[in-house]
């Protein structure tokens, strides 16, 4: 149970302890709750992302371990390089990210500004090449629905490989441009000063969506780039 | 009680008073319990309403002893019923070795079944009693479900899978067939008759109907009219294994797994023949989706059963 | 406070008009409004779809609608109630309302969130109602593939886009109550002294947020597999649509404890308040309630011991629904207990109280019939079944809910409901509930199997008696809409604890401030203590410091 001999402040009190601390929502007691309780509900929020992945991990192993062969044939139509381009470039976000977090942390409203967009960049590039394998995808005929055409093994098996890929990096690039929204509204919050080391928990909030996001893709990348193959 | 309408399904399978006396069983524990809950309720209810503002109940919070006792005799009564109710079902799925197989399969709105003898039906299919029976269901669109009351069985049958059903029909007479799993517009009208005979009627019934070949000889006709004879010899080629004696078998594929040649193995490797490679083979078998039908691979398959040599090792399923 | 007169004190009804201080509010005790109104919108919805289902049911025949009209009614049916009104009804509605008060916080943890939530809930039903209106969709609520993502050509994208949305709602309403109960609770009030209400709605909150997304994406999948033809459900390309059943299941079990917790919850108040004494074994039920969720997890198969899942699955399946159901059972026996030399008054609320506890007990011994493996090949998939979640969702649930609309009704509107309508409505609901749904154990046995349009001649009696209930109890549920929508006007006031009630919910005004709380309250009392000795009150409220 957490310390508090501030429960019997009345709600004016707590109108005048909001215009020191900025941020501080009105049926919060204090900004140590009010943060406390972001960072749970982050948290928990991302736990749920997890069961919404998981649904489709489960899926995608109950194939793999049906379909083995044909899903490693599958799998070396994905482009290992550009996908090992993309994982680099979502790592090193994550660290422009992680260095945002902490500028905002140490009141640097400039270097915040900066890797804020710098990762908006990385997100972009990331999207940029994950639509052009889309498109290679397309002239080769192996999106499911299009024309879809597999040689080197049962094409029914084949499609499910591919209906995989494209569910999990689609949701996963979803996910990346929602991101890249709120990248671009804390840009815009952070030109109007919002954001103080007292205050710069939005900032923390989608740093950790952020690199779950990240998360997602190192998990996306060997299972769906490197079934099968040999170094 | 002659009501006018039935309260009770008839027991026309061996499995059906099994059934039903863990029912009985059930329905008389849940009796017991609903009624002493609600009564204990109603009495209380009765016994300690309030008469004034000024009474003051006794302040008690619990009682240990009473939670325990209360959880564990629940538990227990589900413990034995989960026994026996998981006894009978796995007997169920355990059918004797010398059943009569009938294939079945479903589609959007009606059931065909093929004897072994050959005779077909549609939206009825007609039992000897006292026999096993073994159905062996599949479906060509999409999921349904076969189930009997009369009998107690019930199971879903899908597309692209063989399910397999069990039981002995005990009584002559006639019994309702519904789909149970909702498949469609037309669901509630999915109905059959199963018709039970005696085994010297079934056996008149068989043979009045249009000299047909059994089920095996059919197959072993499309085994030859579709090609398969050219790679699948009497000895292995090197284009393909000989398949007599592959029915229940374990082989061996090429990723090393081994697996057991069953009646889904079977129809798997006639429809998407890349799936599962024997070792040793090459991945030249064609598919035939589409150019088989879901009975003509039941023909096939029981042409293959039909090879089994007597000495060869049987592994039942 | 100061309650002789109501109109002219501030509260939270009052202290706002027009459409946007609604719309716009972030008060969880108006988004609860926004919620009661919205969900009784749907379930009317889902009630006429029901009554023309039953309509159809008195003949054998198909002769009120057509084979698809029909498909279609059953999946509204279906959609409407589990989604749109049975899943958020008590947490939305006394969830929202009631949490923050009862540990004595200002408001949820999120309150803008709480109105995105409601705005979430409100673009899905209307995507589900437009999909009715486009033409519907006859999938059953359960939307088995092949059938959903292949063979039928009615709108399933639009159905299952408008359940995807809402069940953002429930989870970020579920991430709101974790966090609030977490973060917010005033001091003094610790884990052991929480309402039951409160830790019921804690079990609730973290199946909504484990179990929702698995159901969001296996519906995603199949809206994928209409539109871009993918195949991970179709059997031709050697896709398993089996494999939709155990994700669609993974959720859609623990979804029912989604839809019975929270009631349980309010029966633990109800009881306890009416009784004038604390919950028999506390402790106990508010650890069921958490075995419950937890347990919740591991049954999904048990809707599948015929669909062709492995026989030793089922069997472990089977085990674990027979460990589910003895939480279910201790609380039953707790609630039970409470009522022992009790001071019993039957108002209406006790009435729905008791009613509850003994419908859900059929419902639950019902539910051991099922989770036996021999048993439920016989009655799986017919009307068995739906006698026996009737008889959680309808004969518990939404009994519950009615009870706990008309025990906070005074705190919630400042007035009090007609006490000899509530309890006729009550006992109507009982007897057409009753009617309505026992016959249908006796079908489903009988081997009547569920959704069917038009069925063999001898189900007819039972089916018919079946009808005459659901007419009863359609009465019944128009009393109280009559009646309570009277009271806001014509009702009697209620003053701030009219069932002298612990809890600190009824220390402060009805209707309650903005802020719930002047000061933040100390707690320094357990939950429900009644059964004081002292002559002038058997209880004190939750904490010592009156506002």
């Amino acid at each position: 149970m957490r310390a508090r001999n501030l429960s019997r402040i009345t709600c004016r009190e707590k109108w005048n302890m909001s215009k020191n601390h900025p941020g501080l929502l009105h049926h919060f007691d204090d900004p140590e709750q009010q943060l406390d309780a972001s960072q749970s509900g982050m948290w928990i929020f991302l736990a749920t992302e997890v069961m919404f992945f998981g649904g489709m991990f489960i899926g995608y192993t109950v194939y793999r371990e049906g379909y083995f062969e044909v899903f490693a044939h599958a799998s070396n139509h994905l482009n290992v390089w550009l996908g090992s381009i993309n994982t680099a470039v979502l790592i090193c976000s994550s660290l422009s990210m992680a260095l945002a977090v902490h500028s905002a942390q140490s009141g640097h409203r400039r270097q915040l500004l900066v890797f804020l967009v710098l990762t908006m960049l990385l997100g972009t590039v990331f999207l940029g090449i994950k639509f052009t394998e889309y498109y290679h995808k397309y002239e080769e005929h192996l999106i499911p629905g299009l024309d879809f055409a597999f040689k080197e093994g049962n094409p029914g098996h084949a499609a499910i490989f591919f209906s995989f890929y494209f569910a999990m990096t689609g949701v996963h690039a979803l996910h990346m441009v929602i991101g890249l929204g709120l990248l671009a509204y804390l840009a815009v919050k952070t030109t109007r000063g919002r954001f103080s080391p007292l205050y710069y928990t939005p900032v923390e909030m989608v740093g950790l969506y952020w690199h779950f996001v990240d998360i997602v893709w190192i998990f996306l990348f060997p299972l769906l780039y490197l079934v099968g193959r040999h170094l | 009680m002659n009501l006018g309408f039935p309260l009770f399904p008839e027991q026309a399978s061996t499995m059906a008073s099994r059934v039903d006396a863990l029912y009985f069983v059930l329905i008389g524990v849940s009796v017991f319990f609903a009624t002493l809950i609600c009564l204990t309720i109603i009495v209380f209810a009765f016994r300690y309403r309030r008469r004034s503002e000024l009474e003051r109940p006794p302040e008690i919070s619990g009682d240990l002893r009473l939670e325990i006792l209360w959880s564990v005799i629940p538990l227990g009564f589900t413990l034995i019923v989960f026994v026996w109710g998981a006894k009978l079902y796995f007997e169920t799925y355990s059918p004797p070795r010398n059943s009569l197989e009938i294939h079945v399969v479903a589609k959007q709105w009606m059931w065909k079944a093929q004897h072994p003898e050959g005779r077909s039906e549609i939206d009825e299919l007609h039992l000897p009693a006292g026999r096993a029976i073994k159905l062996l269901l599949t479906s060509q669109d999409v999921i349904h479900d076969f189930y009997v009351p009369a009998f107690r069985i019930k199971t879903d049958v899908l597309p692209g899978r063989y399910m397999t059903v069990s039981f002995e029909p005990s009584k002559v007479g006639a019994y309702r067939l519904l789909c149970a799993e909702y498949c469609g517009t037309q669901h509630s009208g999915m109905l059959g008759r199963i018709v039970v005979l005696s085994p010297a009627e079934y056996q008149t019934w068989l043979s009045s109907g249009p000299a047909e070949s059994t089920v095996a000889a059919t197959g072993a006709r499309l085994f030859q009219s579709q090609g398969c004879v050219a790679c699948h010899a009497d000895k292995d080629t090197e284009r393909g294994p000989a398949l007599a004696d592959l029915y229940g078998k374990q082989v061996r594929l090429q990723d090393g797994k081994v697996i057991v040649a069953d009646e889904n193995y079977i129809r798997e490797s006639i429809v998407n023949p890349q799936a599962k490679i024997v070792a040793g083979y090459r991945p030249i078998m064609p598919t035939f989706k589409g150019i088989v039908s879901e009975e003509g691979i039941l023909q096939i398959i029981s042409y293959l059963k039909s090879l089994d040599r007597p000495e060869g090792a049987q592994v039942e399923k | 406070m100061n309650d002789a007169v109501p109109e002219r004190r501030l509260h939270y009804l009052n202290v706002s008009y027009g459409v946007k201080s609604w719309l716009c509010t972030t008060d969880h005790k108006r988004i609860a409004w926004l919620y009661l109104l919205s969900i009784t919108f749907f379930f009317f919805i889902g009630g006429m779809a029901a009554t023309l289902l039953r309509l159809e049911l008195l003949t054998p025949q198909g002769d009120l609608v057509q084979a698809e009209t029909y498909n279609k009614l059953f999946t509204m049916h279906g959609v409407m109630m589990i989604f749109f009104f049975l899943i958020p009804s008590i947490p939305a509605v006394l969830g929202n309302f009631l949490i923050p008060m009862m540990i004595g916080a200002r408001d949820l943890a999120f309150p803008r969130l709480n109105l995105a939530s409601w705005y979430l809930y409100i673009i899905g039903g209307l995507l589900a109602i437009g999909a009715a209106v486009a033409g519907g969709v006859d999938t059953g609520w359960t939307f088995y593939t092949p059938y959903s993502s292949i063979y039928s050509n009615t709108h399933v994208t639009l159905t299952v886009c408008g359940i995807f949305i809402n069940g953002f709602s429930s989870i970020l309403t579920g991430l709101n109550f974790i966090v609030t109960i977490h973060k917010m609770r005033a001091p003094g009030m610790t884990w052991f002294r929480l309402p039951l209400f409160v830790w019921s709605h804690y079990a609730t909150s973290i199946i909504f947020i484990l179990g929702t997304p698995v159901v969001a994406i296996a519906l995603a999948l199949v809206a994928l597999e209409r539109v871009f033809r993918l195949g991970i459900f179709d059997p031709e390309l050697g896709g398993d649509p089996v494999l939709f059943q155990h994700l669609f299941w993974f959720y859609s079990h623990p979804a029912v404890y989604i839809m019975i917790l929270p009631g349980m919850g309010v029966i633990s108040e109800v009881i306890a308040c009416f009784s004038r004494k604390r919950v028999f074994g506390y402790s106990f039920v508010a650890f069921s309630s958490l075995a419950i969720a937890v347990l919740g997890f591991l049954v999904w198969g048990h809707h599948m011991f015929v669909s062709g899942q492995s026989i030793y699955a089922g069997m472990i399946f089977s085990l674990l629904s027979m460990m589910v159901a003895i939480p279910s059972a201790i609380k039953v026996f707790n609630w039970t207990a409470t009522l022992y030399r009790g001071s019993i008054a039957l108002d209406a609320p006790m009435l729905y109280a008791l009613g509850f506890i003994g419908l859900f007990t059929i419902g639950g011994l019902t539910g051991i019939f099922l989770a036996t493996l021999a048993i439920d090949v016989q009655v799986h998939d017919t009307y068995f079944v739906v006698a026996h979640f009737h008889y959680i969702m309808v004969g518990g649930a939404v009994m519950a809910y009615l009870g706990g609309i008309h025990f906070w009704w005074p705190k919630m509107t400042g007035r009090l409901y007609p006490e000899g309508w509530a309890r006729l409505a009550a006992v109507t609901i009982f007897l057409g509930f009753n009617l309505t749904f026992f016959p249908q154990f006796v079908l489903g046995y009988l081997g009547m199997p569920r959704r069917y349009h038009a069925y063999p001649p001898e189900f007819q009696v039972l089916n018919v008696m079946s009808s005459a209930g659901a007419s009863i109890l359609a009465v019944g549920y128009l009393l109280p809409l009559i009646y309570l929508i009277w009271s806001l006007r014509y009702g009697a006031v209620a003053g701030m604890n009219p069932w002298k009630a612990t809890g600190l919910e009824w220390q402060t005004p009805s209707p309650p401030p903005t802020d719930n709380f002047e000061v933040t309250p100390t707690v320094t009392r357990e939950a429900y203590d009644y059964a004081r000795p002292e002559p002038q009150s058997d209880y004190v409220p939750g904490e010592v410091e009156h506002v």
